[in-house]
């Protein structure tokens, strides 16, 4: 598969008042063309000044410490401030969570949506208008025409948000970065922006990049998953071994702290503690003092990424060829068990390359 | 990432299983505990024209608080002998040297009016031979008044009057509002002016003039705010506990409004000092003989093609006090409200 | 959790009855945010309300504790209307009724330390009688909490979101309400913090006797904490049933089609999913629909002539394990 992005050792670090914030510690991963690669964190993992950073829109107090950013073998780290103004006209856009505040009041949502196109001057007004009508057809606004003349709040919220995504693919993006878009939403509209995004897609081949908390709606959009922890990547692989063999403690946690619709148990199990200060972060595994399941070393040195599959890999000591075997929380073998019938069954395709001795890597 | 792993060592007891930590230890908070006024004066001090307009203006408050005991002469007391002296300091700095240029020749004025030795006026004469320097310090003393009268209006009836508003909303909310309208369609001038036909002249009169039409600012800036802080959670969780409106008012709302309170009442000391300056000047405020600074500048600028040194003293102490203040206002404004200013 | 169906005839706590909520009435602006409602809270039940945004089920809460003045309609509390009380009366019921906010940083006063955040209440119902008493009681509740006495001379900004939600939990408790409406409790939370909320309430209610209003968006958290479920939509009642029997046997479509719309931590099921749209036209036929019982403890808001059919889906239920896609998680 062809790497669209690439992101290496990346470290960014905020000035405080109180210090050094590090807020992004070493953290590399990868887009492969076409794909939907889902980011999960809770707020403060890390995963939005991640996207943010690829499209060069850090705070002021922000500073990259370290690493590369590659955009088709081109590191956008070390692009100008022009270079990184077209890339996000052109090639890497990006939508944002609360659809009332990425739109202008004051400006009617054909001209908002044709904008980028006009600022980058590829085309002409009429070219311009006629295309934003296009996209906002493709993104299920009815009787976009009409409706190009409108305010948006005129817009019931689940249309604004697709006014948002048409004006963040008006371009035809070869990156779509979309951080928490359907947050703010309910859930019978969030399904539909799912959906749209999922067949948007196919229509117009673009890769996304999809941040969120909702580990629901990453079972039912990402190809892979990368779980990130106080500013680590903690976890990644594809959807169905993030979520049918998760390998790291913190990643059992996120699943089986969340009650299905079929969960009865008396008690839900719940991550103790609050996540780390990232000003002053600890030496080890930063989820060791909160793991129930963590290790000596946790405590001591950070665990490098073991590899599970080629596709699948975590960073927990527990997967190291010396570290006594562990049973899973009951729900979490449950979902292993799953698995195994699943990928006997042929419903989900196997890794023919899939190693059963676990490896050191990268 | 693999020679890391290598480079560390690993024995069995690594690989002991022990747990997350305590959880006690996990929610113990180890930062020293900052209230909001803490960190907001931390957020001060890094703003180097605040700060220093603050000591400006401590020092300014310092010698007009001196004035009202002492002053190096009788700032009234009339010499016409001794009318339109330079400045002059003992020792002889440039500027105070107490010589004038008449004609194209340096004078000294100190001697031409046979003033004993050891008799200084450090900021001149004005023309009835009043000692500029104690006017000067009267007149600052006076506008500094102003500016706590003015203070003293906002926090008096604009806070509570916007607090009042934007609490109660509804019809009594639209009365107020219609009456805060009606009060500031009327120009200040015109209310001093009407003033003048009952009351003489004089301190009196500015400062019914600004009790009238002095705080509307602050009551809109309160009223607006009131209507923001009264929809927050913390304030509907003190009406479900039962607290009472005025204890809401006292503890959750002036607290929290603090900040504007603060921030609105140091801009309008500037503009309440600017106000006096100017009524004195055009002669309808402080009558003679006291100082303030809208009476010098208004004595000054009559003589100020040859005694300019009456006029740009208390121009550059009317100025100073104008900067300082707005300065320091956007400095604490900027301190106690970070966001605006990203 | 108590079981739904005992056979002793339960105490109710609260009724709300034909609970009309507008907001400028008889203005162009008028809006009806609860359009006649009516439901009946048991004592030491946990009452889920579920809804999406501007369907008015937060307003239901705000109202039901009288932070505004219902337009009209009766709510009972422990027997006794307290849809128009005042003054007096108005200050003994504050001791009965609590609320909890929903985002943990407007819900706490940042000036004020959180002793006094949490001793609010017992100072105005003179709970306490001095200082040593109410520092003991303070200590006492942060316990309660999870959080230590180190804490009480904090401020709110010192804390995470879990941590301030608990803050706010124990300034409920202060006064020993019988009675909470939590007001989204989790939803500005983390998921991993979510949990540790969830199941401190349950912690409480099990141990104080407590009867929860559980307001939320969040279908799965909801179904998981209450006994009961109402389905709340343009401000009125869709569903009312037991919580297990709303989600397996939805009868209402706007029911079916909020929990399609539920994502699942399950690629499988995500894959299969089939959603279905609520067309809310179908509410403006002009036929007068109330909540009617179509199965013995649960209602759906119904026409006359919709009950039949009603009553089939519900015949059929009974003959199938479940109308929804099972998770294969579960199967």
């Amino acid at each position: 598969m062809e790497k669209i992005l690439d992101v290496k050792n990346l470290q960014i670090n905020f000035a405080t008042f109180a210090g050094q914030v590090q807020a992004i510690r070493d953290v590399s991963f990868h887009l492969n063309k076409g794909e939907t690669l889902a980011i999960v964190g809770e707020s403060g993992s890390g995963k939005s000044v991640t996207v943010r950073s690829i499209m060069g829109l850090l705070a002021n107090n922000a500073h990259i410490v370290g690493g590369e950013i590659d955009f088709k073998d081109q590191d956008i780290l070390s692009m100008t401030d022009r270079q990184i103004e077209n890339l996000r006209g052109n090639d890497i856009s990006m939508i944002f969570q609360d659809p009332m505040t990425s739109l202008d009041p004051t400006m009617p949502i054909g001209k908002q949506v044709a904008e980028p196109l006009l600022i980058h001057g590829q085309m002409n007004k009429a070219a311009a208008m006629a295309r934003a009508e296009e996209v906002l057809e493709l993104v299920g606004i009815t009787n976009a025409k009409n409706r190009m003349k409108d305010y948006p709040h005129q817009f019931s919220g689940g249309q604004r948000q697709r006014v948002v995504i048409a004006m963040a693919i008006v371009n035809y993006p070869e990156i779509l970065i979309a951080d928490e878009p359907t947050t703010a939403l309910d859930v019978t509209i969030q399904a539909q922006i799912i959906d749209l995004m999922k067949d948007l897609q196919r229509k117009i081949d673009t890769s996304i990049i999809f941040i969120t908390h909702d580990l629901g709606v990453v079972a039912g959009i990402a190809d892979r998953v990368a779980v990130m922890y106080a500013g680590k990547i903690v976890e990644y692989g594809t959807v169905d071994e993030i979520f049918y063999d998760p390998k790291h403690p913190y990643t059992w946690g996120l699943l089986n702290s969340m009650p299905t619709l079929d969960t009865h148990s008396e008690k839900l199990y719940a991550i103790p503690g609050t996540p780390p200060n990232l000003l002053d972060p600890p030496d080890g595994d930063a989820f060791a003092p909160r793991n129930p399941y963590a290790l000596a070393i946790d405590h001591e040195a950070m665990p490098p990424f073991f590899k599970v599959t080629n596709t699948h890999y975590a960073a927990t000591w527990l997967l190291h060829p010396d570290a006594p075997s562990i049973e899973p929380p009951a729900a979490i073998q449950q979902r292993q068990q799953l698995y195994r019938d699943l990928i006997a069954s042929g419903q989900i395709g196997t890794f023919p390359q899939k190693e059963t001795d676990k490896n050191v890597s990268n | 990432m693999s020679e890391q792993a290598d480079k560390l060592e690993l024995t069995p007891d690594s690989f002991k299983r022990v747990g997350a930590n305590d959880t006690d230890a996990q929610e113990k908070i180890s930062a020293p505990s900052l209230t909001f006024f803490q960190d907001a004066i931390r957020r001060l001090k890094q703003n180097k024209a605040a700060i220093i307009s603050f000591w400006l203006l401590a020092i300014i408050i310092l010698i007009s608080i001196v004035s009202i005991w002492w002053t190096p002469s009788d700032p009234n007391a009339q010499h016409v002998a001794y009318a339109n002296l330079p400045p002059k300091i003992g020792n002889g700095i440039p500027g105070f040297t107490g010589q004038a240029n008449v004609g194209g020749q340096l004078v000294d004025k100190y001697a031409q009016a046979n003033v004993p030795k050891g008799t200084y006026y450090i900021l001149g004469t004005d023309y009835l031979g009043r000692d500029l320097f104690s006017r000067l310090m009267k007149g600052i003393a006076l506008s500094l008044l102003i500016g706590m009268l003015a203070t003293l209006f906002d926090l008096m009836i604009g806070v509570p009057y916007g607090i009042i508003s934007g609490w109660r909303g509804g019809h009594t909310d639209t009365i107020m509002q219609r009456i805060i309208e009606i009060i500031s369609s009327i120009p200040n001038l015109v209310v001093v002016i009407l003033m003048l036909l009952l009351f003489t002249p004089g301190l009196g009169s500015i400062v019914v003039a600004m009790g009238i039409t002095g705080w509307i600012t602050m009551a809109r800036l309160i009223r607006a705010e009131t209507l923001t802080l009264k929809t927050q959670e913390y304030v509907l969780a003190a009406r479900t506990i039962g607290e009472s409106p005025f204890k809401i008012a006292t503890k959750h709302l002036i607290p929290n409004l603090s900040s504007t309170i603060i921030i609105q009442t140091m801009f309008s000391i500037p503009t309440a000092i600017f106000f006096e300056a100017f009524l004195s000047f055009i002669g309808i405020g402080i009558p003679a003989p006291n100082a303030s600074l809208g009476t010098l500048l208004s004595d000054g600028q009559k003589t100020f093609r040859f005694l300019p040194y009456q006029m740009w003293y208390p121009a550059a102490a009317i100025s100073i006090i104008m900067i300082a203040f707005n300065l320091l206002a956007d400095g604490l404004r900027d301190a106690f409200d970070p966001k605006t200013n990203n | 959790m108590s079981a739904t169906n005992s056979d002793r005839p339960r105490k109710k706590l609260v009724q709300v009855q034909h609970l009309k909520q507008y907001f400028n009435p008889g203005k162009p602006n008028e809006v009806k945010a609860i359009d006649d409602i009516s439901f009946d809270i048991y004592e030491g039940e946990t009452f889920g309300l579920v809804g999406e945004s501007g369907s008015g089920k937060s307003t239901t809460g705000r109202s039901i504790i009288r932070l505004y003045n219902p337009t009209s309609g009766k709510i009972l509390f422990d027997g006794q209307d307290i849809s128009r009380i005042k003054h007096r009366d108005m200050l003994e019921f504050r001791r009965e009724m609590q609320m909890i906010f929903q985002d943990p940083y407007a819900s706490l006063n940042p000036r004020m330390k959180v002793k006094d955040i949490i001793a609010e209440g017992l100072d105005v119902h003179h709970l306490v009688k001095n200082d040593q008493e109410r520092d003991a009681r303070v200590n006492e509740l942060l316990n309660l909490v999870g959080l230590s006495r180190d804490h009480a001379t904090r401020y709110p900004h010192e804390f995470s979101g879990g941590q301030r939600q608990r803050i706010g939990i124990a300034r409920a408790l202060a006064v020993q309400p019988r009675f909470i409406i939590a007001d989204e409790p989790i939803s500005a939370l983390d998921v991993s913090i979510q949990a540790q909320v969830v199941n401190l309430l349950r912690e409480i209610q099990q141990e104080q006797n407590l009867t929860y209003l559980f307001i939320a968006h969040d279908l799965s958290m909801v179904k998981y904490i209450s006994d009961r479920i109402a389905v709340m939509h343009n401000g009125r009642l869709m569903e009312l049933a037991a919580a297990d029997e709303v989600y397996n046997h939805p009868l209402h479509p706007y029911t079916k089609s909020l929990l399609s719309a539920v994502p699942r931590p399950d690629p499988m099921y995500e894959r299969s999913r089939h959603r279905t749209d609520y067309d809310d036209s179908i509410e403006f036929d002009n036929h007068p629909r109330t909540l009617q019982e179509i199965v013995p403890g649960h209602f759906v808001f119904a026409a006359a002539d919709e009950l039949a059919d009603y009553q089939a889906t519900a015949e059929k239920y009974l003959h199938e394990a479940s109308a929804l896609g099972k998770s294969p998680l579960n199967a």
